[in-house]
Order: C-alpha cells, then structure tokens, then sequence
C-alpha cells in the first residue's frame, strides 16, 4: 500500500514535519561545523543569538524576511498559476527604478505617507512591466517563461547600470547611485514596534514595508482563494488543457497572474531602496529574488507559510553573517552551505519523513 | 588537561601580542571576496605583512552584500576594533553612518571619500598608472591595435580605461583601441570564461596586447592571451608572474600600502584622517618589471615610459581623470 495517498492531520503536515526537516538540517549543518573544527552547539548559538538575541538583531531578521515576503509571494503567485517565475530578481531590480523616480521626484515637496502610496504604485508598476513582455511571450509565442524571465534579469541589470551610470548618478561620485532621499522619500523605521515589545531596534533597517508586506499577504491570500481570477489562475495552474476546456482565457490568465507577480517583486524595492539605503544603488536585489523561489517552496505558496519561510531565511541571512562574524573559521561560503541544507532538507526532500510518520500515525488515526 | 595547558598557552600568546601593540585592527574587504587575486587580495596582503612585521593580530570579514557591509564595519567598531579599514566605493554610506556613530574610533575607506573627522579616505588616481601601461602596450603593439577589458561597467572602471587610450595614443597617436566591459552586474568581476570570449574577439579584429581591469573574469584575459601568444596586462596586484612572457606588465594599485599604513599609522599613533589621493609621485599606481616580464620590455620602452612618469609627477604631462567630468577625451 502506498502512503502518499493517506492523508494526516494538519498539526503533522505543518507542523511536525517542517519540524523534523529543520532539525535534520541543523544536524547535518552541525557535522559540516565540526568537521571543519568549530564547535557545533557554539555556533548555532550564535547563529540563534545573532538573528533573535537582541532588538536590532530581530530588526536586521525581519529587514531580509521583508524583501523575502515580496519575492516569496511574486514566485507563488506565478506559480499558482503554473508558471515558474525566475525573474522575480530582475523584476524587483526594475522595480526600484519605479520607487527611485518617485521619491526622487516628491521628497521635496511632500511627506512620507504620501509619497508612500505613488512609490507602492510606481514600484509594482515597473516590476509588473518588467513582467509583461517574458508573459506576453509565453502566452502568445509559447517561449518558455522560465528561459524569458532568466534573461528578462540580465537585460534589467544591463537596463540599471546603464541608467545609474549614465544619467541618475551624482555626478562627480564614485559610486553608481542616485542622490540620497530625503525624509520625504523614506519610509520611517518601525522602532515603535519593537519598543512595544521592550527591544531597541537600534540600527537596524526594519521600516513600514514590513506592513505592507503582511497587507500584500492577506491580498494575494484573498486573490488566490476567495476571487474568480484565482480560482481560474489555480484551475490554469493544475491543468492548462482543462481550463481551456472549461472557457478559461489562457492569455489574459498567464498575463495577468504575471503582471501581479512582477509587481509584488517590484515592491520588494520599498523595503531596500525606501526602507534601508535611502537611494537607488546598483544590485540593491542582492539576490533575494532567487530566495524568493525557495521561500514560495518552503512556503508551499501560502501566504503564512511563505512569512514563516521568509523569516527562517531572514533569521539564515542575519544569523549567518553574525555567525561568520564571531567565527572567522566559518566563511560565508560555509553561510551558503548551511542555507543550501536548509533549503534541500525542508524545501527539495519535503516528504523523505512523510511515509515513515504516515505509518507511525495510522495505529492511532483510525479509531 | 591538554586543553587547558594549550588555552593558557594560547592566552600568554594573546597577551604578549596585547602588551607589543595595544591595536586591534580590523578590515572589511568588497564584496568580490577575500582571495580574488587583486583588488581585496591585495588588502589582505597588506592586512599579513602587517601582522607579520608587527605580530598583531587582525580580524577580517568578507560581506556578500551591501547592508552587511554597514554591519560589520559597526559590529567591529562597538567591539573596540581601532581602526576600521573598509576596502571598496561600495561602502561609502556605510561608513558615512559609522564613522559618526563612533568619533573615537579611527575608520579608512579606500577607493571613496568620507568626509569626516575620524576617517581617512584614500583614493588612487588609476589613470595615471592606467596612462604609462597603455604607453607601453602601444608602443609594444605591432598592429597599432590594443584592447582593454573591464569587469563591471561603472565609473571607476572607466577611469582605468580612459587613461589607458591616452597613453596608447601617446605611443602612436592612431592607435586603435578596443574597449569591452565584461558585464552589468557583480558576477563581471569573476567570469574569466567572458574574460577570455572578449580578448578572443579583440584579438581577432587585430588587438594583440590586451589590459584587463576585470578582477578575477581578468585571469581568463591573460590566459587566452598567453594561448594565442599575445600580450596582456594585469591589474591592481602585481600579475606578472601568471603567465611569464605573456603578460607585458601590470598596473599595481597599491591597496596594500593603504591597509599596511592605516594598521601602522594607527599603531604608532600617527593616524591622520583626511583625502589621500595617491598617484604615480606617491608609488600609489605604477607600472611593475620583474624578471617574468624583463625580455617584454625593450630599452626604448623602459625610457619611454620613464619619461611619461616623470612627466606626470613634474606636471607636464596630465593624465586626464574620466571622473571630473564622466567623459574621455576622443
């Protein structure tokens, strides 16, 4: 008898066997600690402390797991939908051009809320335009959306560069970005968030986009399950054929659920561009686009999931540099090994443990 | 027992080092990483002969990305690491922020300019050594066609190109010269793979010496150089010995002398903040001969370029620097 098919309570699907996966990876992570000679408990402990050990620690964990929420919900969207976005990193990347040009053109004149809004709008609009023509391809063409969205990132690199390089750099300076903002084109720290829960955020970059990264959860959420055009883009997602059948146009569909996509990974740019730098800078994205696809995995393309796996690659990301900071045995390159065990225990070998606990749990489910 | 014979051991070797010199220096290197044969290879190098030489230790850390890079350089500084060296432009505003942070700490950026009480900013002038590189690969050229190839395409990297041209045109004044950015984005600095595709086609519209400004994507220049028995010139650390009798020369930025310096000055309580800018007079950027490349270099070209130097350190020749103004004289 197979096991696949049995079904488990949700308290072990979500529950118990992320759980199992995650332990696994840490223990596996611990052999490659000890075996390069450090002391494995040591460092989870600063790995732990480092992410979640002080205010601004959390800030800094909550600062990445913000850019992973926007990335992670513009892989899922895509992905309900059937299509595998890899352009999430190009279309954030373009992104910050939309959220750049209007905080430069209105922090001069307005405050920050509402400069807010246009840079939310701007941003989402050049991410979804970045989007459009790798969709367009696909829907029209039938150019495979993963090759299109690929090479939609090099041609928004090569895009920024020029555009930093030649005509939005401040004369004279050395490095290729804009002027910085000014208040009226930043988006302020969260800092009473956290004193609400007696920590200092000091230094650390956590600001307003956070919030309206948890808005855009609870939207894609209402898109994805409670609308029509989600449960055509779902119906697309499962079977092209039969949602053609059905009447479902597969042109608009592709096209739309792309469109929003690129959107949430353009407001991704908020948070780096608005939140933290205050400027628009070459390779801002810094890969969280491509964290974005492991996020969305690990997050089985659920709004909750994805914050949960978005905050575990914030606590990665943040615990990982403190880490390497504290052990300089552990180089970053060490970093990227833990974060691949991660992603392969909890993200790639999801059901290795699932046969075993379907067997363990059946004595005591079927009463 | 063992353990802690060895960790007492380990604690008077600690406070012997405290006792020799009361520093504890630190240095953050770009974000192309620690061991990338040039630009942050030469920071190292300049971080160990500074250890080596003195017996202080130093810590180093390698970010992967631009906020981690405003954390180190605060981590070691609320640590009471003194000074705080940060090589690359990348960490201009980070260090903006620091540096006002912690006014009793001694801070060196390196390829930038902080304006600020406690921070010495070091700035090379790579046109000028870019300038007598391109003087000898003109003058080295048979086919009067020379190429540079650059890592990634900012303003920094052109600056090494215009000055290159310059001094090629001050060879032979129709030198031809080829120029190709390797990429957009980070990963130019290590695609030797590219590296090697441009040169290939420089070289192929007649280019037969090639600069490389590339950081590691450079290796794969002076390799494909090396195969088709051309010529090349490497860049910021001393390449020569890669491939001996094919690389013509290398533009040496002395990174290290920066990092060396800030560690020393800091040590002898000589530390001085301010702009350095160091250029062919101050040994900052210059040309490198040793015996990998002595049979390259003819008697004329050795004057030659002798004279160009002298030249810029009297001002009568002046290299011009493509970030005054963003553009290169045709």
């Amino acid at each position: 008898m197979t096991t696949a098919s049995v079904s488990l309570p949700g308290w072990i699907s979500y529950g118990v066997i992320p759980l199992l996966n995650l332990l696994l990876a840490l223990f596996f992570s611990g052999l490659v600690v000890w075996w390069i000679g450090e002391d494995p408990f040591e460092a989870l402990k600063f790995l732990v402390q480092g992410a979640l050990g002080r205010g601004d620690a959390i800030g800094f964990t909550l600062f990445y797991a913000t850019s992973f929420i926007f990335t992670g919900l513009s892989v899922a969207v895509a992905f309900h939908a059937g299509l595998f976005n890899i352009g999430s990193e190009g279309q954030a990347y373009v992104g910050g051009l939309g959220a750049a040009l209007v905080a430069l053109a209105l922090d001069r004149y307005v405050p920050w809320y509402v400069t807010m809004p246009f840079a939310i709008l701007g941003a989402a609009a050049f991410g979804a335009a970045w989007a459009f023509i790798p969709a367009w391809l696909q829907a029209k063409r039938g150019s495979h959306i993963v090759i299109t969205t690929i090479m939609f990132n090099f041609i928004g690199a090569a895009l920024m560069v020029y555009l930093l390089v030649h005509v939005l750099i401040v004369p004279g300076k050395m490095a290729p970005e804009t002027r910085t903002f000014l208040p009226g084109g930043q988006l302020p720290k969260l800092d009473w968030l956290m004193a609400l829960f007696g920590l200092k955020l000091g230094p650390a970059p956590f600001n307003v986009s956070f919030l309206i990264a948890l808005v855009m959860c609870f939207l894609v959420w209402l898109l994805i399950w409670r609308t029509k055009l989600g449960y055509e883009m779902r119906t697309l997602g499962i079977s092209p054929s039969a949602a053609v059948y059905a009447g479902i146009p597969y042109v608009r569909t592709v096209i739309i659920a792309m469109l929003i996509s690129g959107g949430l990974a353009g407001m991704m740019s908020l948070n780096a561009v608005m939140g933290a730098s205050a400027r628009l800078q070459v390779e801002f994205v810094a890969g969280a686009g491509f964290v974005g696809i492991a996020v969305s995995l690990m997050g089985r393309s659920h709004p909750v999931g994805i914050v949960l796996a978005a905050i575990l690659f914030g606590v990665l990301y943040q615990g990982g540099a403190d880490l390497s900071f504290e052990m300089p045995n552990i180089t970053r390159d060490m970093i990227v090994v833990i974060q691949g065990l991660v992603i392969l225990f909890a993200g790639a070998l999801e059901y290795m443990l699932r046969p075993a606990l379907v067997r363990l749990y059946q004595p005591f489910g079927r009463t | 027992m063992k353990k802690t014979f060895l960790s007492l051991l380990a604690l008077a070797a600690m406070s012997t080092t405290a006792l020799a010199a009361d520093i504890k220096p630190a240095l953050v290197y770009g974000t192309g990483g620690k061991f990338d044969k040039s630009f942050n290879e030469a920071a190292y190098a300049g971080a160990e002969a500074f250890k080596k030489e003195s017996g202080t230790e130093y810590r180093d850390f390698e970010p992967t990305s631009d906020t981690q890079g405003e954390q180190a350089i605060r981590n070691f500084a609320s640590r009471g690491f003194n000074p705080v060296v940060a090589v690359s432009f990348a960490w201009t505003s980070a260090m903006e922020k620091v540096a006002a942070e912690y006014p009793d700490t001694k801070f060196v950026i390196v390829d930038s300019v902080v304006d600020l009480k406690n921070v010495r900013s070091v700035v090379y002038k790579e046109e000028e050594g870019s300038y007598l590189v391109g003087l000898l690969a003109g003058m080295a050229s048979k086919t009067g066609k020379v190429g540079f190839i650059g890592g990634m395409d900012i303003p920094l990297i052109r600056k090494f190109g215009c000055g290159y041209v310059q001094g090629a045109k001050a060879a032979k004044a129709d030198a031809q010269v080829f120029q190709n950015m390797v990429g957009t984005t980070g990963a130019a600095w290590n695609d030797p793979v590219r590296g090697g595709e441009l040169a290939k086609n420089q070289m192929d519209q007649g280019a037969d010496v090639i600069y490389a400004a590339a950081g590691a994507s450079g290796l794969g220049v002076l390799q494909t150089a090396a195969d088709n028995k051309k010529m090349s010139i490497g860049v910021d650390s001393n390449q020569n010995y890669v491939h001996p009798g094919s690389v013509l020369t290398s533009m040496v930025k002395r990174v290290d002398l920066a990092v060396y310096n800030a560690f020393k000055d800091t040590k002898d309580d000589k530390f001085t903040a301010g702009i350095t800018a160091l250029g062919v007079k101050e040994d900052g950027v210059a040309y490198a001969i040793d015996d990998n490349n002595k049979s390259l270099i003819t008697e004329d070209m050795k004057k030659a370029v002798e004279k160009a130097k002298a030249d810029i350190i009297a001002g009568t020749v002046k290299v011009h620097d493509y970030m005054s103004d963003n553009s290169c004289p045709k």
